[in-house]
């Protein structure tokens, strides 16, 4: 909200100055998020007046005007079409100096001498429409100080207001922190009661109570709509950021940001029998004042007559229904919505109004006679007219009650950590309006919030009014006593900081990317999976939730590779979004990881493209951190893929990832490089570690036999060395494949795996008969299982 | 005797003349070995006095030892000068860069974060996760944020249109962890949240740490120590600047806005604090009776504080990272300035 610190101090005037204001209401929670000056820097500009117009000798469109300043007659050319004799206009004089360092000289318009310029209220930084002449009221007083004449030096303060504190989008709202904070008197505006001079009336008829419980009206008549809004208040609607419309309007705004109340006028004439605050009817239409065609639902409230819905109560008025030029005779509203019905009205028809903004958050309940009364005399005031008798329809049990809160001093130590004096409570509550009946006991307090004070419900509430004016900053600080938590995390748990650490060891770098991607390029990754769609995403691209994180490291790479990076290591952590049946959805937290490039960083021996192997030692390497012989790798089937060079990776039987080359038809469709690789894996099966369990060290020799089988060409190496373990019993302690040949000598579409197996006893020395015998029952079982013959 | 002069002078000049181990050895089996012509004067002694015996004996040794010594100075001579050559050999260029991967490093955000984590993991302070899909009770009404409160139009939401959306904050977090456990409550949440904005400024998906303590009289003493304790921790700047305003969230009552004093200019007024000499960085504030309700907690019988905090603008704050969207655009040219 937009509140300039002239009018501010015309209701509260505290001796400090600007910089102290503004600071006093952000330590009191209400946020200045800036302070503007109320017109830009210019001097020598004074209140003129046109004495004469003479057409200029040698130009259609220029006058050669005599300007008094009060004292003294100059002659100034100008071009403006509503300059006239008698007329009385910002001068600015000969040494005058203009927002942007426009200085003012003598000079010569078509030959004519033209000492100073009469200024438009653009050319003073006022307003951005340029639009003639800025016409003063008649009663300006000439050779006045045109700044000090509109009190232009003003501070325009920004204070943006939490939803809580809806009591201070108005003036007055402000004025009553300020005086609290600097226990410093209001002066309020003098509000009385008009005297109607004429008996009509309207019925009201309160159609839904429990929205609007408080509904008053006033018919003026004869108002001159065609009057001029005088200057000063045409200013202070500036300075909030509104501008002038008539000043029927300009009053219902003048009041709404002097006392927080909107209200809105009717043309009188249009208006047909009463007024009915009621539900709309599904499907009634209305334009509104900005000549939107609302289609409404039923459950908007609306001020309707007998024929029709004329506004969206509390948001914005209808057209057809509005005060225009020929209207003569108004009907001025001025209720109380509940805030329950407004919410979120005005958002669900793409409107937001001062009205709606204020409405929704909570007005005084209290605050409707007053306003009217401050509006018809403002309005009596400018534009004229008749007024009638306020009718009012209300239902006080609707109404908001103010609240009544128990406040204990005990409490206000156990929330604030210290004590509060009873004086002190007692007098901070005052100064906030609050009605304190103290308890016998001394140590309580029976509250009631103001009117204005609605959002004050509970204990805390007032805990924290009573913190707030007493000061934050004055509050105690203190580290509390640590209990250590109550959870363990089990020494066997392989943390995600670990898992993420091994691979930037290993050379990856982090990435985090968003979780909604884009349905197309999703549907190219992970085609089987129907996944989330948001209802409003951010763009079309960012449009459903991620069901991989492949797809968000495939455009990484992509954004990378197209800016010259030659090498990838990139990885990521974080949920990924599996739509189940019945509407279910499985959140799982996932690692992912992708590899482009050389094996290792380029050096001076040459390099090697990393492929298939480089990405499983990674993924070896994440699993050796829990327990590594809990899984195991299967040719396996992703979509993303290549068929021949991905591996299903498996726990317990279940498959927890995947890993492998990017499918050459997807790397194509993305533009990506063929040799990619990638790999996805949960994160909860890498997490399930083993506690260490020492077995003892075996001092007895060990014993390694080294066996080439041949066998077919597409038997998984990884098929060949369990068997070769469950074959022999724990007297095996190691196999490794040590060499993998394929060639003519050993026949075609074979293959030659060479095996190193280290066989030891833990309490004795092995015999060679021993060793020869699982030999033979490995190489037994591998010939029936594989046909497996061993190589010369 | 005069045999033996001429056996030692030959046998020092070959010493001289051999060019390596072997031919050294050679010269040695030739003088001093068992059939060595200088061993064989020794078998000549038999034929002398017993009284000339011994002192023939001494000087043969004598000339033996004199012929050893030249052996073992001209040994290690050429051990030396073979290793020499040997370590010659094997020099290498060490300017060369060694072999294999250097490390990579962690996202700017996540390096934050885990700092962020470090300091509440010591103050004995559990990690908590949530769903990012949320339910609207557990982002909203359960944080005391009825369907039409206007603090919901300053939270845009992502909807998936069925009663989920995407966690505008960690602040669920709070909730379900009150609702699966019996206080007291000592954890941090930190994670991705989500807000339907995008500019200069927002990115739809950013991070926050949630903060929730839940004992027995826990007052806004605790809170403004444990924060301040952390700001100053997080900066490493001892006597930091930390202001606490009050504010507004449904969910917290008193509530509090935390500012720092600008880590930039140290207060004096920069473009980084839009030179008010203040950063804000996060909110908190005391537990909402209703919030601790809804978790199943007894509100007379515990008290607690929250707090939330944006991970990235720490970060960017911390590592003078000017533009926020250079997180998510994974671009490998940032990433690595973060090792």
């Amino acid at each position: 909200m937009l509140v300039n610190e002239a009018w501010l101090r015309e209701w509260v005037n505290p001796a400090v100055d600007t910089d102290t204001l503004v600071k006093q209401l952000t330590m009191a929670g209400l946020e200045v998020d800036g302070v503007e000056p109320a017109a830009p820097v210019f001097s020598g500009v004074v209140v003129g007046q046109v004495e004469s117009c003479e057409p200029h000798p040698d130009a259609d469109k220029l006058r050669v005007c005599q300007v008094s300043n009060g004292s003294q007659t100059a002659q100034v050319v100008c071009g403006a079409s509503n300059v006239r004799p008698g007329l009385k206009i910002p001068f600015a004089q000969v040494g005058a100096k203009l927002p942007g360092d426009f200085k003012i000289k003598k000079a010569k318009l078509r030959g004519v001498e033209s000492n100073g310029m009469l200024c438009g209220a653009s050319e003073l930084g006022l307003e951005d429409l340029i639009d003639g002449l800025m016409e003063l009221p008649d009663d300006a007083p000439v050779g006045t100080d045109f700044r000090e004449y509109l009190q232009l030096d003003d501070a325009v303060i920004e204070v943006d207001l939490t939803p809580n504190r809806a009591d201070c989008l108005s003036v007055r709202g402000i004025a009553r922190e300020l005086g609290v904070m600097n226990q410093c008197p209001l002066t309020e505006v003098a509000i009385s009661q008009v005297t109607p001079a004429i008996d009509d009336t309207l019925t009201i008829t309160l159609a839904d109570s429990d929205a609007c419980p408080r509904y008053l009206g006033r018919v003026i008549k004869g108002v001159n709509v065609k009057a001029d809004t005088p200057l000063w208040m045409v200013e202070r609607l500036r300075r909030a950021g509104l501008r002038t419309i008539d000043p029927i309007v300009d009053v219902t705004n003048y009041v709404l940001l002097e006392l927080g109340q909107p209200l809105h006028a009717f043309d009188l004439a249009r208006l047909s029998g009463g007024i009915t605050v009621r539900k709309a009817k599904a499907d009634e239409t209305l334009v509104t004042l900005d000549e939107q065609t609302l289609t409404l639902r039923d459950d908007t409230l609306v001020i309707a007559d007998d024929t029709a819905a004329l506004a969206v109560a509390g948001v914005m008025g209808g057209k057809p229904s509005a005060v225009t030029e020929q209207t003569q005779d108004i009907f001025l509203e001025c209720a109380f919505f509940a805030p329950l019905a407004i919410a979120g009205k005005a958002r669900s028809y793409g409107l937001h109004t001062d009205s709606s903004h204020r409405f929704e958050r909570g007005v005084d309940p209290q605050l409707q006679q007053d306003a009217i009364e401050r509006a018809t005399a403002l309005i009596l005031e400018i534009a004229g007219g008749q007024p009638g008798p306020v009718c009012e329809a209300v239902e006080d049990a609707k109404l908001p009650r103010q609240a009544e809160i128990a406040l204990r001093a005990e409490r206000i130590e156990g929330l604030l950590g210290m004590a509060l004096p009873a004086e002190q409570v007692e007098d901070i509550l005052g100064r906030l309006g609050m009605a304190i009946t103290p308890a016998a006991s001394g140590d309580a307090w029976t509250v009631l919030a103001p009117s204005w004070r609605f959002d004050m419900a509970i204990e805390p509430d007032l805990i924290e009014e009573l913190a707030r004016i007493y000061g934050y900053e004055k509050l105690p600080s203190r580290v509390p006593a640590g209990s250590p938590s109550g959870d363990t995390v089990g020494e066997n748990v392989v943390a995600v900081r670990r898992l993420a650490d091994t691979l930037i060891d290993r050379g990856y770098l982090e990435a985090i990317t968003y979780t909604f991607v884009e349905p197309g390029l999703l549907k190219q990754v992970e085609p089987r999976v129907e996944p989330l769609p948001l209802l409003n995403p951010i763009s079309a691209d960012l449009g459903v939730m991620r069901t991989t994180l492949l797809a968000g490291l495939f455009s990484t790479a992509r954004h990378n590779l197209n800016r010259q990076a030659d090498r990838l290591r990139l990885f990521e952590t974080g949920l990924r979004f599996m739509p189940q049946a019945q509407g279910e959805l499985e959140q799982t937290p996932m690692i992912a990881g992708l590899v482009y490039g050389s094996a290792q960083p380029q050096n001076w021996e040459g390099k090697r493209a990393a492929d298939f192997f480089d990405l499983k030692g990674d993924v070896e390497a994440l699993l050796s951190l829990s327990d590594a012989s809990a899984f195991s790798f299967t040719a396996g089937e992703h979509p993303a893929l290549h068929p021949g060079q991905t591996a299903a990776l498996s726990r317990g039987g279940e498959v927890v990832g995947y890993l492998g080359r990017i499918h050459p038809r997807l790397a194509a469709d993305l533009d990506l490089p063929a040799n990619l690789y990638a790999f996805e894996l949960a994160l909860a099966p890498l997490q399930q570690g083993i506690l260490p369990h020492f077995a003892g060290v075996s001092d007895q020799p060990r014993m390694r036999r080294d066996l080439a089988f041949v066998v077919d060409a597409g038997v998984p190496a990884g098929d060949l060395v369990a068997a070769v373990r469950d074959t022999c019993d724990e007297r095996l302690t190691d196999v490794r494949i040590f060499d993998i040949y394929q060639g003519d000598s050993i026949g075609e579409n074979r293959k030659s795996l060479a095996l190193g197996l280290t066989f030891q006893d833990r309490s004795r020395t092995l015999k060679d008969q021993e060793v020869n015998d699982l030999v033979e029952a490995v190489v037994s079982q591998v010939k029936q299982q594989f046909n497996a013959t061993l190589r010369d | 005797m005069e045999n033996l002069n001429a056996l030692v002078d030959a046998a020092l000049a070959e010493v001289e003349q051999a060019g390596d181990i072997r031919a050294l050895d050679d010269v040695r089996v030739k003088y001093l070995g068992k059939k060595g012509e200088i061993s064989a004067l020794m078998k000549g002694l038999g034929k002398l006095s017993a009284e000339e015996r011994p002192k023939a004996g001494a000087v043969i040794n004598e000339g033996k030892q004199k012929v050893q010594d030249a052996i073992t100075a001209r040994k290690t001579l050429l051990e030396e000068a073979a290793l020499a050559e040997q370590l010659a050999s094997e020099t290498v260029d060490v300017t060369l860069p060694g072999r294999g991967e250097m490390p990579g490093n962690l996202h700017p955000v996540n390096r934050m974060r885990r700092r962020i984590e470090d300091f509440f993991l010591r103050l004995g302070f559990d990690i908590s996760e949530g769903p990012e899909v949320e339910d609207d009770f557990h982002n909203f009404e359960a944080l005391n944020i009825p369907s039409h409160h206007p603090a919901r139009a300053m939270h845009d939401t992502f909807y998936f249109g069925d009663g989920r959306l995407l966690r505008t904050h960690t602040s669920p977090v709070q909730v379900r962890v009150m609702e699966q456990g019996k206080p007291p409550f000592r954890i941090i949440a930190p994670g991705r949240v989500y807000r339907c904005d995008s500019d200069l400024t927002h990115t739809p998906m950013f991070h926050q740490v949630e903060g929730l303590l839940v004992d027995k009289d826990i007052t806004f003493a605790d809170l403004r120590g444990t924060v301040a304790e952390f700001l100053r921790f997080i900066f490493e700047v001892e006597d930091l600047p930390v202001r606490f305003r009050p504010s507004y969230f449904p969910f917290t009552e008193p509530s509090a806005e935390v500012d720092v004093g600008c880590v930039s200019c140290s207060g004096e007024g920069c473009r980084v604090c839009s030179h008010t000499g203040w950063l804000e960085i996060m909110g908190c504030g005391m537990v909402h009776p209703k919030v601790l309700e809804h978790g199943g907690v007894d509100a007379s019988e515990y008290s607690g504080f929250a707090f939330g905090m944006g991970i990235e603008r720490i970060t960017m704050l911390r590592y003078g990272v000017n533009d926020l969207r250079l997180f998510f655009e994974n671009d490998t040219r940032f990433l690595s300035q973060f090792s």
